[in-house]
């Protein structure tokens, strides 16, 4: 870009206008530049904007009720008939279930479907399941939710023979589906990138493409794999809408998953609506929020740690 | 060249701006009334708002759901003329509104019976109020304990912002709801969680189970419920039951308006207590309104 307004420059030497020119380019130059800095920077802006807004709307339930109410105990119950309690233990730990619940229907199910496409099917094969997977990431959480109350609870309720499938078990289910994308792309992404001459090594050596699969290519990918299982967690912690739809909304603590549970997101999306603005329970609220985006900051923290030394390895 | 550029966006975004501005105002000043709240009572209004329209036409009444409680919180905000609100204002709210220089105006549009619904496959056709405070309270969990199956009772209830469940829990329960309670999101959620749900039982009203005839909707049966465990049991199916206030878990449907309302409004509330609009409000399974809150609508100067 310098040399091409160097050129004209030198084109138009010796004039005034020239001169001009070349100045008034390295200023817009100057402008540009800076422009796109704020554009990088705008990202961390927003980060930063919501981080301090979350806190500073959660400092005075901090204020008022002290941290050992929200932390110190189980009972969620800020429009009590006798006495509000704001503990949210067992929204953390419903939230904590329907995540781990939903990992575990979808770490097998998106690395053996990442195995398969990166090592087993054939390009042809390969061009029909990556779009279909890349779809299955868009269909909207609402539509999710509906298939859990009209599809997925009934099913429940006949296979385990409760009396209804409104529960925990329902919401992972739901979660696994919606996290199955991410994880998938990922982790195929990680196995596409290890080297084909650890294949050939292990096939040279007689193992079997099983063998190969197992031991060779998926523990040189498990950085990557881990990172993919890492955001999948994090889409999975912060949804809203399927599990309000799907899980009850009973705010007990449990520890079954064939019960009713409400998650941290649900309980945000139910109560911030109705309540009055600038009360107790309306900052409570936002402790809740707090401790989610804690949370979920904490999960792609650690993907992104575990995928920048996958890369640093990779080098 | 540049400036001239930079004037004509300029004036353009001004021209657009101020139509934006005009034609916001005018929505304003147009007859919309704006009537939100109570889930109970959203199908209950909307449909006597249709035929006040039909009536009148050049009149444009809006009606919204979203619990009483956000019907309230709406017109103490000064976002709706009119809040359904299924349970009577809290003191805090007629602080609320106070403070927000808002009179909270009282009138009864309908009767309801809060149906406490279950499962058809249900053996247990009656309850005494006792054991349903125990059920929702969570002391009882089971149905045998109430002459049914041995089976794990579920929970249908409201979420917090809803009168019926403010109303019932202050009417019946008495005390917090059991923890295992589901918060639904409205009386239509509930009857369908009822209809897949052999354990289930939940409350709600009357207009939402009910047709004019008397038919109960398919696929969910309606308890009779008594005073305690020595009186008889009634139905809410039967009009004369809750008019009479045989049937135990009764209630007035309210309007909350912000002062003496005159006008299009006043004309709207004067057809719904009129002998056209209480015909409307039968055929949505809902009651009259009760002769006590005649007489409080007549005091307040609607008839």
């Amino acid at each position: 870009m310098n040399e091409i307004v160097l050129e004209e420059g030198v084109k138009k030497l010796g004039t005034r206008a020239g001169v001009q020119q070349i100045g008034s380019q390295r200023l817009k130059e100057k402008l540009i530049e800076k422009f796109f800095l704020l554009n990088g920077m705008l990202a961390i802006l927003i980060l930063g904007g919501i981080f301090a807004l979350l806190f500073f709307k959660a400092y005075p339930a901090f204020q008022e009720l002290g941290v050992i109410e929200f932390f110190g105990s189980p009972v969620w119950n800020p429009t009590s008939y006798s006495k509000a309690q704001y503990g949210i233990l067992s929204l953390i730990n419903s939230s904590l279930m329907v995540t781990l619940g939903a990992l575990l229907i979808a770490i097998p199910l998106g690395v053996a479907c990442a195995a398969f496409l990166s090592d087993i099917a054939s390009l042809k094969m390969r061009e029909i399941l990556k779009p279909a997977i890349e779809i299955l990431a868009g269909i909207p959480s609402v539509v999710v939710g509906f298939l859990g109350i009209v599809l997925v609870n009934p099913m429940i309720s006949r296979v385990f023979g409760v009396s209804h499938g409104l529960t925990a078990l329902n919401g992972s289910i739901l979660l696994a589906i919606m996290s199955l994308p991410t994880i998938i792309s990922l982790s195929e992404d990680a196995l596409r990138a290890v080297p084909p001459s650890y294949k050939e090594a292990s096939l040279a050596l007689g193992a079997s493409r099983w063998q190969t699969l197992v031991r060779v290519s998926v523990p040189s990918a498990l950085s990557g794999i881990i990172a993919a299982i890492m955001l999948g967690m994090g889409r999975a912690i912060g949804e809203t809408m399927t599990v309000l739809m799907a899980t009850g909304n009973a705010p007990a603590l449990t520890f079954n998953f064939l019960e009713a549970i409400q998650t941290m997101t649900a309980t945000i999306a139910i109560e911030l609506g109705e309540v009055p603005y600038n009360t107790t329970h309306y900052y409570a609220l936002f402790v809740i929020g707090l401790v989610l985006f804690a949370m979920t900051f904490v999960v792609n923290l650690i993907s992104d740690l575990i995928l920048q030394k996958y890369q640093e390895g990779e080098r | 060249m540049k400036r001239e550029n930079f004037i004509h966006v300029l004036a353009r975004v001004s021209i657009f701006l101020g139509v934006l501005w005009f034609s916001a105002s005018s929505l304003q000043a147009a007859d919309m009334i704006q009537i939100k709240g109570s889930d109970s009572e959203v199908n209950l209004v909307q449909n006597l708002a249709e035929a006040f329209m039909k009536k009148n036409p050049g009149t444009d009444i809006a009606v919204t759901g979203g619990g009483s409680g956000t019907g309230i919180a709406a017109l103490i905000n000064r976002r709706t003329d009119i809040a359904n609100s299924s349970r009577e204002m809290s003191k805090e709210e007629e602080e609320a509104a106070k403070k927000a220089g808002v009179m909270p105006f009282r009138i009864v549009v309908a009767t309801d019976g809060i149906s406490i619904v279950v499962h058809p496959g249900n053996p247990v056709s009656k309850l005494d109020l006792e054991q349903l405070r125990r059920i929702f309270k969570g002391d009882i969990s089971n149905w045998k304990d109430v002459g049914g199956p041995d089976l794990k009772i579920s929970l249908y209830g409201r979420q917090s912002n809803s009168g019926t469940f403010v109303f019932f829990r202050a009417f019946v329960v008495k005390a917090d709801y059991s923890p295992h309670m589901m918060a639904m999101n409205g009386n239509a959620q509930i009857v369908e969680g009822i209809q897949r749900d052999k354990a289930g039982i939940g409350y709600v009203a009357v207009g939402y189970v009910v047709s004019e005839k008397g038919e109960v909707k398919p696929g969910v049966k309606i308890l009779r419920i008594a005073k305690d465990a020595q009186a008889e049991a009634f139905s809410p199916v039967k009009m004369e039951n809750v008019m009479n206030g045989k049937y135990p878990i009764s209630r007035p449907l309210n309007h909350y308006l912000n002062g003496k309302p005159s006008g299009k409004l006043l004309e709207f509330i004067k057809f719904e207590v009129s002998p056209e609009g209480q015909a409307i409000v039968r055929k949505q399974g809902f009651f009259p309104v009760q002769q006590q809150w005649v007489d409080f609508n007549k005091k307040e100067g609607v008839r």
